[in-house]
């Protein structure tokens, strides 16, 4: 009884649902002035690394910042680890780590100087600031770098400092708001990684705001997708992919039009593209012999069948087609 | 994260009191501020006035170094009111140099730079930046100004005894107060001048007309109308009234002009605005400062 009391506690504590959430949004709404910029979004957030995507101006800098405290919210609220983020600013401050958008970083210091300024006014004393610092810099690969002025530092290293800054007092939550702006291909590599290895040490949850959809599929296990300021998806991707796994598109020669209705006929959607393809959804129970059992029957010769699985682009895409989603 | 690691790994040690956060700001201020030799140079040339000051108040009780320099006490100048005055009307010279130096980088460098975010993503407030910056200031000026004044005061207090000490403990409030205020406006000033201009000379010269065109524009005033409510838009004039009316030397009828009618000339004493008047003004200033600061020095400035 013990025995799978455990092992029904370690199942428990894998499934994400059982976690509380990282972020849990209730009716979170933001203006400025007049104008609404965030409205009414709704949700739980328990991914450890969440995407947070949307076309420019749909409210993705806005929500890191409302969430930061930087914005107060015109109704609604948010919680972060439980922590209200109208109310507990300062102690969600302590948990979380940021790496803005915009160049950001403190004139003529060195980089050993900037982070360890910034770990310590996170709250770590001086020495553990000053070795945490070098450690973080060594971290993000500015090791070598680290004693030089951040104004001699390009772009691809000022982005790497922010990280460093970001991540020096160890938060739980670190929220990177376009962290492969303006970085070269090696770069943009060297900071994916960096940001799939923080993910899988599994020591803090990461929000990650990008408008390069490739840079949030190749991080993020969950995605948030905003859309003039609404919530338009938030979906787990591999779940998501996972449940299209039955889309197939096909090429065919012959009467295209009458294998397209018989597979209607056997409940699969349809749809025909022009050039001779067509692209369906199989039901449960339906294989794909059945396909070609129907396309022999019609005299139809299948000369390309693949399985299409969507792409975050096709997730992205159909959020903005559909306009409002939620949870 | 070791540095032999190369691992994140999360902070789980002591964290300093929030209280003192702010101070790390002038900590690391500093270390920047003395890196230049020139500034050193100038920091240390203010302290010279300090050391006549100690020089003379040490003459005053030496019989044996005054019969050495040949020097009647009465020739030297006497300590009361007027002899701590006027040192700290000097030292407030030098802390308006300094702050000139010093203070226009503080708030504007890290506006240039967007470095606000940086900051107020962290476990510290608008308020906490804003006291960290002028923090810098209140310090260094505070070390050439109050500090050292207090000292000799109590060195004189030492050395002419217990009943001057008691008889003249106004003055020591005095030397606070006055010191106080002008280093505190000083402050919210450059820090207000330097949230709203991003770069550094442009700064320092919009402090520098700060101090004087209103200073010129108010002496213009005074000759034309003959009067002396010119010198309220005067920083200078304000701050030295409201030092005079501490040390009980504010004497508001400060001049007399002749207006000539035809050949018969009519005598005019023209007075200083009260002291309430200087008073209100420098809270007024202070105020608008802080309402500048509190406009300026946010993460993002919202467009609406």
């Amino acid at each position: 009884m013990a025995l799978a009391a455990t092992v029904q506690e370690q199942v428990n504590l894998k499934d994400p649902a059982n976690f509380a959430p990282v972020i849990d949004l209730n009716d979170l709404s933001v203006k400025f002035g007049q104008r609404p910029i965030l409205q009414n979004l709704r949700g739980e957030l328990r991914g450890r690394a969440i995407g947070l995507l949307g076309p420019n101006g749909a409210g993705k800098t806005t929500l890191i910042h409302t969430l930061l405290g930087f914005h107060s919210p015109s109704s609604g609220t948010a919680h972060i680890f439980g922590k209200d983020i109208t109310t507990d600013a300062k102690q969600i401050r302590s948990l979380v780590g940021y790496m803005p958008e915009r160049d950001s970083y403190i004139a003529k210091m060195s980089a050993v100087h900037f982070v360890r300024l910034m770990a310590e006014l996170s709250g770590l004393p001086s020495e553990a600031a000053l070795e945490r610092a070098h450690e973080a810099l060594f971290y993000v690969g500015l090791g070598e770098a680290r004693y030089r002025s951040l104004d001699t530092y390009s772009l691809g290293m000022k982005q790497l400092a922010k990280l460093a800054q970001a991540i020096v007092h160890g938060p739980q939550l670190i929220f990177l708001d376009e962290p492969t702006n303006g970085l070269d291909p090696p770069a943009r590599q060297r900071m994916i990684r960096l940001v799939r290895e923080i993910r899988d040490s599994g020591k803090a949850n990461i929000v990650l705001s990008s408008h390069l959809l490739r840079d949030v599929e190749e991080c993020c296990e969950e995605i948030l997708i905003l859309k003039e300021g609404r919530l338009a998806v938030y979906c787990n991707l591999e779940d998501e992919r996972k449940s299209n796994r039955k889309f197939l598109l096909l090429e065919t020669r012959g009467d295209q039009d009458k294998f397209a209705a018989a597979v209607g006929a056997l409940g699969c959607e349809y749809a025909l593209t022009g050039d001779h393809r067509v692209k369906l959804v199989l039901q449960e129970g339906i294989e794909v012999r059945d396909l070609y059992r129907i396309a022999s029957q019609y005299d139809v010769q299948i000369r390309r069948l693949s399985y299409k699985r969507d792409s975050l682009e096709d997730i992205f895409l159909k959020a903005m087609e559909n306009g409002h989603g939620g949870l | 994260m070791a540095v032999y690691e190369h691992t994140y790994k999360q902070y789980l040690g002591k964290l300093t009191p929030e209280w003192s956060r702010f101070l790390v700001i002038p900590r690391h201020a500093f270390r920047d501020v003395f890196k230049s030799k020139l500034f050193t140079a100038f920091f240390i040339v203010c302290f010279i006035p300090l050391l006549i000051e100690a020089i003379l108040i040490y003459l005053h009780h030496n019989v044996n170094a005054l019969a050495i320099l040949k020097v009647n006490v009465r020739e030297l100048i006497p300590i009361d009111a007027s002899f701590f005055q006027t040192f700290v009307n000097l030292q407030g010279t030098f802390a308006f140099f300094v702050t000139l130096l010093v203070g226009p980088p503080l708030v504007a460098r890290d506006l240039r730079n967007n470095a606000l975010p940086l900051y107020l993503c962290r476990p510290f407030s608008r308020t906490e930046y804003v006291l960290g910056k002028m923090s810098v200031l209140l310090i260094l000026l505070s070390a050439i100004t109050w500090v050292p004044q207090l000292l000799l005061f109590l060195f004189q207090s030492y050395l002419e005894g217990a009943s001057w000490f008691v008889h003249n403990l106004a003055l020591a409030s005095a030397i606070f107060i006055g010191s106080v205020v002008w280093i505190l406006l000083l402050a919210l000033l450059s820090q207000a001048v330097s949230a709203l201009v991003k770069w550094r000379v442009i700064a320092s010269a919009a402090l520098l007309g700060i101090f004087f065109i209103p200073s010129v524009f108010g002496e213009v005033m005074n000759h034309l109308f003959l009067t002396r409510w010119g010198n309220i838009i005067s920083l200078g004039a304000l701050i030295k009234n409201v030092t005079a009316g501490l040390f009980g030397t504010f004497v508001r009828a400060s001049g007399r002009f002749t207006d000539w009618d035809g050949r018969v000339g009519h005598e005019i004493i023209v007075y200083e605005p009260p002291l309430w008047a200087s008073w209100f003004t420098l809270f007024l200033i202070c105020v608008i400062c802080l309402a500048l600061l509190s406009r300026k020095v946010k993460a993002y400035e919202v467009v609406r």
